[in-house]
Order: structure tokens, then sequence, then C-alpha cells
């Protein structure tokens, strides 16, 4: 057993110093830190006697913090920036992309040419004729003047056309326009200009466009004269013109705000949030009431087939959400979808399912209710099955009805039974991402709004599509903070929840 | 219960049960009558299809485009190996909560329990930032690669499975494991030799649930996979459905009932442990 244990922390050992060598190398720092710190403490846990029972705690702990404690803490951090489509980047990334613009300064020189390569290999020379007839040579990135008589040439058929310059070949047209790409990127310093290719026959001198100047945290426009400020993370102008792209930077609670005072953002987010509240009520209470109701039928124990209806009954929750989801939505589809068609049978008009937003919620309630009302029909079977018969034959001794029995006998009792699950169904339907996106996207879209906010959009499909919906930007800072408001939503549910049944104490005591 | 019903009633209740027994089975004999309907499409569906074969199940396995067989293989490896990960791991963290004393024992387990409360889905743009940035260092584990999102699910595995299974080891007596003691057994080897295969019922019934709420989850998979031969399935049959229903419907009929089924069979045997309510709610809603 320990040898194994040694031979495996050895192996773990022996690939961290690897990775951490390339994560060194990769100037990494972050991650090479990271690697240490996790390194060391997997070490230290089994090698040492004092922490024993962390050895077995280890390994889940690890997965945990790793994918679940520090993406929270990261979302934090995303939400007090503007990090997304447009601001990807780091400020010292972009500083460095805008340094590397050039222009064509009026006085530019223009130069024909002939390129180039070694063969098999991406060294390029290029040969420079300027309209005075001077040749340069600009080769191993430096650019000095040359004569027709350099040692270097080889003219092999004296045709006057130099066919190498030591083993680089000289590239003819189609030889030109396959290497296009890669000619198209080369530089070289030349006095503080920069000789680029301007077309497929000229050379030109251009000159670097921007300077970043650290003292004053700028950027200056050596074109134009201007100066570039940073602001809330791109570099602006004292006229408004920003520099593209902008950087990641700290907004505070720019985000916050957006969210609940810009009236674009704001409106759409207001209606995404209350329906997120309804539809978790409605979905909670349309499947307990039918689940328990059915419940109190098949609780009968007279009643026959009652073992081949709990099987048939509970074939909905069997099923995986996200197929069933998608049968409703076809079967719910507009234009040829099996409910409308049967509506048109009996001379009933078709129903915009998933085009009206009133009809589109209405689905997705009747659906969850399809998925839903099994789970609560089990549990309140089981919850059931625990209250006492006396009970119920003391209540019908003193003439209670049968409403009367199921009101102050059934419906308390069940009630405190499964009030902690019921909470928990609700906390679960309140982020039901797979129902609500899988049956319409979030759709319909909210005519005018700024940000992708569906008509049944919850908030975390909202997130979803801040973040990831394709033909739209990624604005990431704005999806963390609607991350945030759910977070906090959800603390608070839990702790009513745990309020409500004391189950805190409860756990306290008895670990 | 206590009186007599009259017979009425009774043939009430019947209805009343198979009216939801209707609506319980309305989407299933619909999907089931389009898969084996070859017309492949929505408009015009009858209840019993017209020439029925099973062209559209010979066509799930003959489409490169769409490759089904890859999605369901993609769903049922990367749910197997979380689930077995997961439940190995699971079992480890709970046997030192059950059975030593050691310092921040039951802060640890509080912990747990707190931290499992928020899904990880919420904090889907960090996860997916976090992996573009391995992505750079890691590409193995970077985005659209099975390691990472296994990896993902591993980060939700400890946590109120931890619970359940802590409450099923500590109605294990500690005898068992003093007697190896006496015989010379490690701690480890207690562990492994004795409590775990009395734990099979309880591993079983984790592994069964984790497999199951793994094969169903979209949103992360959906954030993280981005290629055709990476998909799992619920990724793969929504991009292939989606706006396509008057196409595609048969085929599509097919591949849900294909990718249900094995879902289906691993619930029923499962489902009794769900009266007992917590372990149910842990996985759907």
């Amino acid at each position: 057993m320990h040898l194994a244990k040694i031979i495996i922390l050895s192996i773990l050992d022996a690939l961290a110093v690897w990775s951490a060598t390339i994560l060194f190398t990769e100037h990494k720092y972050i991650f090479l830190s990271v690697l240490i710190i996790v390194t060391v403490i997997i070490n230290f846990v089994y090698l040492s006697k004092k922490t024993y029972a962390l050895r077995y705690i280890l390994p889940g702990t690890f997965f945990m913090i790793l994918l679940v404690v520090y993406p929270i803490i990261y979302t934090v951090y995303v939400s007090f920036t503007n990090y997304g489509t447009g601001n990807i980047l780091t400020k010292p990334q972009v500083i460095n992309q805008i340094e590397n613009r050039y222009y064509l300064p009026e006085d530019t020189k223009d130069f024909n040419f002939k390129a180039y390569k070694i063969p098999d290999q991406k060294e390029y020379a290029v040969l420079l004729e300027n309209e005075e007839g001077k040749l340069y040579l600009a080769i191993d990135e430096k650019v000095s003047e040359v004569t027709k008589a350099d040692s270097r040439f080889v003219d092999q058929n004296n045709d006057g056309t130099i066919d190498m310059i030591e083993n680089y070949e000289h590239l003819d047209r189609a030889q030109l326009f396959k290497n296009l790409s890669v000619l198209q990127n080369l530089e070289f310093f030349w006095n503080d200009n920069i000789l680029k290719m301007k077309s497929i026959s000229k050379f030109s001198l251009y000159r670097q466009q921007y300077k970043y100047v650290k003292a004053e945290d700028k950027i200056i426009d050596l074109k134009n004269n201007i100066s570039y400020f940073p602001k809330e993370g791109s570099f602006t102008s004292p006229e408004g013109e920003t520099l593209l792209p902008g950087y990641r930077a700290n907004l505070g609670w720019e985000n916050y705000l957006t969210l609940f005072t810009d009236s674009r953002v704001s409106g759409p987010f207001l209606r995404v949030f209350i329906w997120t509240f309804e539809w978790a009520i409605l979905s909670v209470l349309t499947t307990f009431v039918l689940g328990l109701f059915l419940a109190i039928l098949l609780n009968d124990k007279t009643l026959k087939f009652r073992k081949f209806y709990r099987v048939i009954l509970i074939l909905p929750y069997a099923l995986p959400a996200f197929i069933s989801v998608l049968i409703w939505r076809g079967l719910l589809n507009t234009e040829v979808g099996v409910i409308n068609q049967i509506l048109n049978t009996l001379s009933l008009q078709s129903i915009p399912w998933l085009q009206s937003v009133f009809w589109s919620r209405f689905a997705l309630v009747v659906i969850n209710l399809w998925l839903g009302f099994p789970y609560m029909m089990l549990i309140s079977l089981g919850s059931l099955q625990s209250i006492s018969g006396e009970l119920y034959e003391a209540a019908s001794i003193d003439g209670a009805s049968a409403w009367q029995r199921f009101k102050f006998i059934t419906l308390p009792l069940i009630l405190v039974s499964l009030g902690p699950l019921l909470i928990s169904s609700f906390a679960f339907n309140f982020n039901n991402f797979n129902v609500i996106y899988l049956f319409n996207e979030g759709g319909p879209p909210i005519v005018g709004a700024q940000t992708p906010a569906g008509g049944t959009d919850i908030l975390i499909s909202y997130t979803y599509r801040l973040s990831f919906e394709s033909g739209r930007g990624a604005d990431f800072g704005l999806a963390s903070t609607v991350s945030i408001i759910i977070f906090m939503i959800t603390a608070v549910i839990t702790w009513f929840n745990f309020k409500y049944t004391g189950a805190l104490e409860e756990v306290k005591e008895n670990v | 219960m206590y009186k007599k019903q009259d017979k009425k009633t009774r043939i009430f209740k019947h209805i009343i049960i198979w009216i939801v027994i209707a609506f319980a089975l309305f989407p299933l004999v619909w999907t089931l009558s389009a898969a084996l309907n070859p017309a492949n499409t929505l408009i015009n569906q009858n209840l019993i299809p017209e020439n029925a074969s099973l062209k559209n199940f010979k066509y799930l396995f003959n489409n490169t485009q769409h490759p089904f067989p890859i999605w369901l293989w993609n769903s049922v490896k990367i749910s197997f190996i979380t689930s077995f990960i997961a439940v190995s791991m699971t079992a480890l963290a709970a046997y030192p909560f059950s059975r030593f004393e050691f310092r921040g024992r039951r802060n640890g387990l509080f912990v747990i329990l707190l931290i499992q409360i928020f899904p990880q889905m919420l904090a889907m743009v960090a996860i997916y930032l976090l992996f573009l940035n391995i992505q750079k260092v890691l590409p193995a584990f970077g985005l659209n690669t099975h390691p990472a999102i296994i990896t993902i699910y591993l980060g939700g595995a400890i946590g109120v499975n931890t619970w359940l299974m802590k409450g099923y080891l500590d109605t294990i007596p500690n005898s068992l494991e003093e007697a190896a003691y006496i015989d010379g057994a490690s701690k480890f080897q207690a562990f492994y030799r004795i409590i775990l295969p009395l734990a099979r019922p309880i591993l079983a019934v984790l592994f069964v649930l984790q497999f199951i709420a793994t094969y169903s989850e979209y949103i992360l998979a959906s954030i993280i996979l981005n290629s055709n031969q990476k998909y799992t399935l619920a990724v793969g049959l929504h991009l292939f459905i989606s706006d396509m229903y008057s196409n595609r419907w048969g085929v599509f009929s097919a591949a849900a009932l294909l990718g249900a089924l094995p879902i289906v069979i691993l619930f029923m045997s499962v489902q009794k442990y769900i009266v007992h309510g917590l372990i149910g709610g842990a996985v759907k809603g």
C-alpha cells in the first residue's frame, strides 16, 4: 500500500514539475502558482499522519474547489468588468495590438521588389529597387543598401535577373501568389519606418501610427496628433472617439446600475425577473396539486390496478427532460403540430404556441406539469402513507366531511413533511433552464429589447443568452451580474428553507 | 379507506386516473407513431401510420451529417466515467465523516452542504472562461474536449451525495472494522474490503442517479462542446431538430425513443428510492 502511494505521488510530482516548466516558459505565472500550491498540499496531505482523514476527502474537494467555488468567485469578479465581445483582451495586449498599426505617410517611398525564399523553409528575403534605381536588400529582419555586384547574388543564366541570394531562391509570379499571405505580413524596420508590402508589385515605407506613453497612460495618434485616454475599457479621445478593440477593465457597479436603471436593459430584465418567479410558483403549484390529487386516489388500497397505474403515471418523469421538451415542441408546432391539427379538426383556430408570449408561457406550464407531476405524486404517496388512519377515523366520528378531512388533516400534515421538498422544487424550477430554453430558446423576442431577452426567458436562460447566443456579441460582464443576482435569490430561498425546517440545527446536532 | 365507497365514486376515480394517463401518454404515443412513420414529417401525421417501417431508425445509423450513434455513445461514455469517478470520490469523502474524529469534521460537512446549494450552471460564464484559458496551456483539457466536460461534472460530484452516503455508512456498525483491525488490516483496507462491499446498494443508487443527471445535462455541455463529433445527445438532438420539425420529425422521434430507453430502464430500477424524497429532488425536479 505504501509503495503504491509513493509511486503514485512520484508520478503526480513528476507531471507537476513537467507542467511547471512549460508554464514557466509560457509566463503563465498565475497557473504556475496554483499548480505549486496544489502539488504541495497534495504531498503534505498524503505524507503527513495528522491529515489522515483529509486523504479521503481531498479528491472530491479538489474538484469542488476548482469547478464550483473558484467559478463562483470568478463570476463575482467578472460581474464588475466589461468582459465580453470587443473587450476580450487585457490592456497590455490591446496596447501592443494598437501600437502595431501603421499608416502610409504622404512622403512615402515606393519600391519595386523581387522576393526570395529558402526552399521548404519559412525564410524570406526581399530585393528592393527605388525610383532612382538604387538597390536595397531586406534580409534577416535588416535592410541595407547593396549593389548589383554583391557577392551574395547569383545570376545563373546571366540575364540580369538575380536568381539566388545565398540559399534563397527567386520566387516567380506564380510562387509569389502562393506565398502572398506570408509576404503581406513581412515587416522590416528601417530608420523609424516600416517597410511593408503595399501591392503585388510594390513595397512602401510605412510609419507607426500609435504610440503608448506610459507616464501619462495615453495613446498618441502620431498621424493626426490626437491623444486617447483610457475610459471604461477603451482608449477614448476627448471628442469621444474610441480605438478598437477595447480591453478588459473594472467598471465597479456599472453593470448593476445598467441592469436596474438603463431602461432599455432594465425594462426587459424586470419582465424576465417577474416571470421567473411566476414560472417557479406556477410550476410548483400545478405539479403539486395534480400530484397530491393522484396520490390521494392511488393511496386507496382497495383500488384496482393501482400498481399498474403508478408505473404508467411515473413514465413522464422517467424520460430525460431534454427529450420530452423537444417532443412537446414538435407537438405544439404552430403550423404543422399535432395539437393544432386536432384543434383544426374540431373546427377551432390554430394557437400560436411559439409566437405569442401568453401561449408560450401557457404551454411551458403545461409541459412542466407533465414533466413534474409524477415526482409530486411519488413524494405525496410516501408522505400519505405515514399519516395514521386513526386521525381520519376520529374525524369521521366527529362527522367531518371528506373535504374537511382533507383540509384539516391531510393537507396540513403533508405540507409539514413536504414543505422543504416544495421549496427545493421551487429553487429547481427557478433555474429550470432545460425546459425554458429547449422549448422556445426563451422566445418569442421582446420587441425593442436591447439585450437578448425573450418573453419566456427566465434569469438563468437570460444569462446564457447574454453570453453564448450565436449571432450576438457576448456580454460576460452583464451575464455574470445576472448570475450573481440568481445566487443571492438562491441563498435567500435556501435560508428560508433551513429556517422553515430547522434543518441547520438538526444537521449540526447529528453530524 | 374506512368506509365502503359506492360504485359511482369508484368508477369516477378510474375515469379521472385514465384522463391523466391519457395526458401522460399523449406525447409518447405520438412519438412512437412518428418514429414508425416513414413519411418523416409532422405534416398531416396520423396516429396510426400507413406503411409503418423502421426506415427512420435505419436512417439514424447511416447519417454522417448528424452522427446520432456517436452522440449517444458520447453521452453514455461521459455519463459512465463521470458517475464512476463521482461515486468513488463520494464514498471516499463520506467515509471519514462517518467514522473518524478529526478537527473541522462538523464544519467540513456543513460547508459541503452549503456549497452544493448553488447549482454549478450559475457560474457558467466563469467555467467557460476558465476552460478558454486552460485551452491555451493544456489543449487536451480545453474547450470542446470530453475530459473538460467530465472534469466540470465532477466539480458537483460530492455534495448532497456525500450526505446520503454518510447516512448509509452510519447504519453499518463499527464493530466490523474493529474486527478487521484486530486481524491486522489497515484503515484503508478495512474501508475498501469491508465497508465498500456492504455499501453496494447505496453506491448503485448514487451511480444511477448521477448517470441520469449527467446524461440529461444540457447547458454546460452546450457551452463546452462545439463540434459534431464531440456533442452529447442532448446538444446534438437540440441542434438537429430545432426549426426542422417539418422535415426531420420521424427521424427525431426514433432518436428520442432510442435515447430515452436506457434512462427509462435505469430510472425504473431506482424509482422506489424516490419515495424517500430527498434523493429524487437532488436530480430532477
